[in-house]
């Protein structure tokens, strides 16, 4: 993962020149003979790296993707269901072994290139390019919502569509018929004039062996019989009886159990352990110094557990142990000051000219924001099991990246890619975290150490307290009102840029705009964490654009409106949210209602938040989203995303904040790092809209827009203009004031 | 040695007394639906009903647990009549995400429809605070409670009051 990212996939394009491509699936020299023994018995026929047969007609998609709850597994099904004309009632999936021939050049392919056209004669070259690259970077990535815009319309529909070809032909040529005559219903073959049918089982063998058209028409969304629809997710029903097998759940025979502990001053090294503290404890089987952490090693999970908090360890010092949080905010605001000084301002974005009209503005609004360090937290916390026999390691973990955590796991004990076997489970929750290897590698280090496979389990301490962590940040804004209170100038100075890039651009048609950042970097490890940087600057953005309609005395979605005059597909998701929120509307006393619009990953949304405040503490009570994907393949999944990324957004709005004094983590468990519980969730309305745009991502895009909602909201409601998350820093009692700043 | 009634079944197993019955459902037991969240009964991921009733089972040393009847997510549903009517709920309403909480979340339902067999928001509210879900299935959960809720009404027959 260290090793990957965005940009370095851009790099990887230039230097191929810049190709442009359209992603096809289907490369000549077909590699389902190589995966074939991978995936498949010896009766199924594998038509496409993405697809099999049994003889009982059942279709099986393979899928490259991890589920985490997110609907990847069914929604790419859906895809290849589609376009194969399949029975969707016999169709199941497999998730893909981790194994290179299942990197995501699709995914590759997707970031550098777009939706661009490509000659279908140059297909062949490109693609063994990305798949090379991919291979060659061992990626096969669950992240940044691309899934569906990536694999599943450059995979999975298209490999859909191929094996339709080759089982209709095969049709044709095993009845002596044009393959024009022939269509394709319900996983079968229809003779038109005759009424024949068969099975596409019966032509499975005979259609491996054609060849598959490398870009076969697809169909349109008018077309669509099982994408648009609200089919069962095909996870559910093992989730429901506590038959699904996740990370945590492997069971290996004569396994033993491992608790963990690295430094909590991250980065520094173990002094010194003293295993007698420990070795008269009952199941222990062995202490392990891996030098950044030690590990105790028992008959049960329990008994590691006890030891290892008896166990007496020494680690080194850094120099980071005096490091407090207030030193980092303090860092953040000189590092900003001393760019502006010095000219060493990063430019992120820039037109017009914004100091000069501000230098000549009649009114100019300023407003300084903060985020906190936020930690993922999933239910699961951290594991994997581990088991070197035979010269092969096999891994038992729930992982975003399955060839990436293969890959580190062999640098690290040396051994060759094909050797590490990983076995990716259900994750109990990602996010992002579950895209960084260490815990992996740790169980794989241990696992070296002893005879035995061992399930090493993060206790919640140290999943909280090793985390990588979605950054910190302060963001501070100006802007120049005309006389009509229009923003003619909009400058932005933020710290620590990471993806995707243009989380801090904003829709509104301002003239001039200087958007800037400042590195300041710290000891504490960061990470992807559901939407990334747009999970900080839709807070920041569609807050201040708030706060300037309120100084121009106007309305905030009236406002964000006519600044949209540029962005109509913006406008429609906006008006929408307004509209079914009943914008404008009395609400009872002590409530207010906040409106945010933000796109991520391609996908625009609105949202309205309606709050009610007593005794001074926020209770989110309704929320209106509307969404604007492109289009919806799967529409309940896109409403189970956003009820889950607002309510993900929400948490970590009223309640999340990772705090750093004496360089480590203060916070511990879920006591302390407190979740919306049932009692505080809201409401939550989605309305989508398919407006037939590119097709955007579901996962994260439901996240950014809540915090400002929710901030807007506690401002209509009481007057207390929300600058430093998380809300339950700020006694809202106070609603006489005109803001507040946390000291 | 100790027994253990879980799921109606005996099982002799070999434990430490102290030893949270969490562990000992997953490790010995091998009864791996019931889910490790905090360690601390914050999250409810490792609720099981111990007579019925919901416990933390990461809290409660397996020594309490002996001589009672253990309930876990794996047996709830009953041969002869499938599903219970929560989980059959919790697929018609899709409520689960990651899934890593439902063991948990449906144990707890559970346990309240058989003290309330028609619940009020306020009633879930109370019953379900105790189980984090991560996902923020939460609006699914309530829907599916109430939903439940109306499939046990329609078994027991008319004259079962509701108000889902």
């Amino acid at each position: 993962m260290a090793k990957w990212s965005r940009r370095a996939f851009i790099t990887a394009g230039a230097l191929a020149g810049g190709a442009v491509v359209i992603g096809v699936a289907i490369r000549p020299g077909n590699r389902a003979g190589e995966v074939a023994p991978l995936i498949a018995d010896e009766d199924e026929t594998v038509l496409n790296v993405w697809v099999k047969i049994s003889p009982d007609n059942t279709i099986t998609a393979i899928i490259p993707h991890a589920e985490m709850g997110q609907g990847a597994h069914t929604t790419l099904a859906m895809m290849l269901a589609e376009e194969l004309d399949a029975d969707w009632d016999k169709v199941t999936m497999i998730e893909a072994p981790a194994r290179s021939e299942y990197a995501n050049y699709a995914l590759a392919k997707g970031y550098t290139a777009g939706d661009i056209d490509f000659p279908a004669f140059l297909v062949d070259t490109v693609d063994g390019f990305f798949l090379t690259a991919t291979q060659f970077m061992s990626l096969q990535i669950t992240g940044g919502s691309t899934s569906v815009p990536t694999t599943g319309q450059h995979a999975m529909r298209v490999a859909g569509a191929a094996a339709k070809a080759v089982l209709l032909q095969a049709a044709a040529n095993a009845w002596g018929v044009p393959v024009e005559d022939l269509i394709a219903e319900n996983s079968q073959v229809i003779h038109r004039s005759s009424g024949r049918s068969a099975t596409y089982a019966s032509f499975a063998r005979q259609a491996a062996r054609l060849s598959q058209p490398v870009k076969p028409v697809l169909k349109t969304p008018q077309e669509f019989t099982i994408l648009g629809t609200d089919v069962q997710k095909l996870d559910v029903p093992a989730k429901v009886d506590g038959s699904a097998s996740f990370g945590i759940d492997a069971m290996l025979p004569g396994m033993k159990y491992a608790a963990v502990k690295a430094s909590p001053v991250f980065g520094t090294k173990v002094k010194s352990v003293d295993e007698t503290s420990v070795q008269d404890m009952p199941g222990i089987r062995k202490v392990i110094n891996l030098e950044d952490a030690v590990a105790v090693i028992a008959d049960g999970y329990w008994q590691a557990s006890k030891a290892l908090e008896k166990l007496v360890v020494e680690f080194a010092e850094s120099g980071d142990e005096t490091v407090e949080q207030s030193d980092i905010f303090a860092q953040f605001l000189s590092d900003m000051d001393d760019a502006i000084a010095n000219g060493t301002e990063i430019v992120d974005f820039e037109t017009g000219n914004a100091s000069a009209t501000l230098a000549t503005a009649s009114r100019i609004i300023e407003a300084q924001y903060r985020v906190p360090y936020l930690s993922h937290a999933p239910m699961e916390p951290m594991n994997c099991t581990a088991w070197l026999h035979d010269d092969i390691c096999e891994l038992w973990t729930g992982t975003q990246n399955p060839l990436g955590f293969a890959a580190e796991v062999a640098g690290v004990l040396d051994m060759d890619i094909d050797d590490v076997v990983l076995h990716n489970q259900y994750l109990g929750g990602g996010f992002g975290r579950r895209a960084f290897p260490d815990y992996t590698i740790q169980a794989a280090r241990l696992a070296a150490e002893v005879p035995y496979p061992v399930k090493l389990i993060w206790s919640r301490e140290e999943d909280m307290r090793q985390d990588h962590y979605r950054q910190a940040s302060i963001s501070r804004f100006k802007a120049a009102l005309d006389s009509n209170g229009k923003p003619s100038a909009w400058v932005n100075q933020y710290v620590e840029k990471h993806d995707p890039e243009e989380a801090p651009h904003i829709p509104y048609a301002i003239d001039n705009q200087f958007i800037h950042y400042t590195e300041s970097p710290t000891h504490v490890p960061w990470g992807f964490w559901r939407s990334v940087d747009h999970s900080l600057h839709a807070f920041f953005t569609e807050s201040f654009i708030d706060e300037i309609a309120i100084a121009a005395g106007q309305d905030p979605f009236r406002y964000r409106h006519d600044l949209l005059y540029n962005a109509p597909r913006f406008r429609k998701v906006l008006e929408l949210a307004a509209e079914k929120s009943g914008w404008g509307s009395a609400l009872p006393e002590n409530w207010g209602r906040g409106i945010a619009i933000h796109r991520s990953f391609g996908t625009i949304v609105a949202q309205v938040a309606e709050v009610e405040i007593i005794a001074g503490t926020v209770r989110p009570r309704r929320v209106v989203c509307a969404v604007d994907a492109g289009f919806a393949m799967h529409p309940d999944g896109i409403r189970s995303q956003m009820e889950s990324g607002i309510i993900y957004g929400l948490t970590a709005a009223l309640y999340s904040e990772i705090s750093i004094s004496r360089g480590r983590v203060v916070q511990s468990n879920f006591h302390d790092y407190k979740m919306l519980r049932i009692n505080d969730s809201p409401d939550i309305e989605t309305y989508i809209i398919n407006s037939g745009e590119k097709i955007g991502g579901a996962g994260e895009p439901g996240t950014p827009a809540i915090a400002p909602a929710l901030a807007n909201a506690i401002f209509d409601a009481s007057g207390i203009r929300i600058r430093e998350l998380p809300v339950s820093l700020h006694d809202l009692s106070r609603g006489d004031l005109e803001s507040q700043d946390v000291a | 040695m100790i027994t253990l009634q879980i799921n109606g079944q005996p099982y002799e197993l070999d434990v430490d007394a102290a030893t949270p019955l969490l562990w000992v459902l997953r490790e010995q037991a091998g009864l791996t639906g019931t889910k490790f969240g905090c360690g601390i009964a914050q999250c409810g991921a490792c609720t099981v009903h111990l007579n019925g009733k919901p416990i933390r089972s990461c809290v409660m040393p397996v020594s309490a647990a002996v001589n009672q009847q253990i309930t876990t997510i794996e047996g709830i549903a009953s041969k002869e009549t499938g599903l219970h009517p929560v989980q059959q709920a919790w697929i018609d309403e899709q409520v689960p995400q990651c899934g890593y909480c439902q063991s948990g979340q449906i144990m707890s339902a559970v346990a309240l429809l058989a003290a309330n067999p028609a619940p009020g928001d306020q009633d879930i509210d109370a019953a379900m605070s105790g189980n984090i879900c991560r996902c923020g299935a939460y609006p699914r959960i309530r829907r599916g409670i109430k939903r439940a809720s109306r499939l046990l009404a329609d078994k027991a027959g008319p004259g079962v009051s509701r108000n889902g």
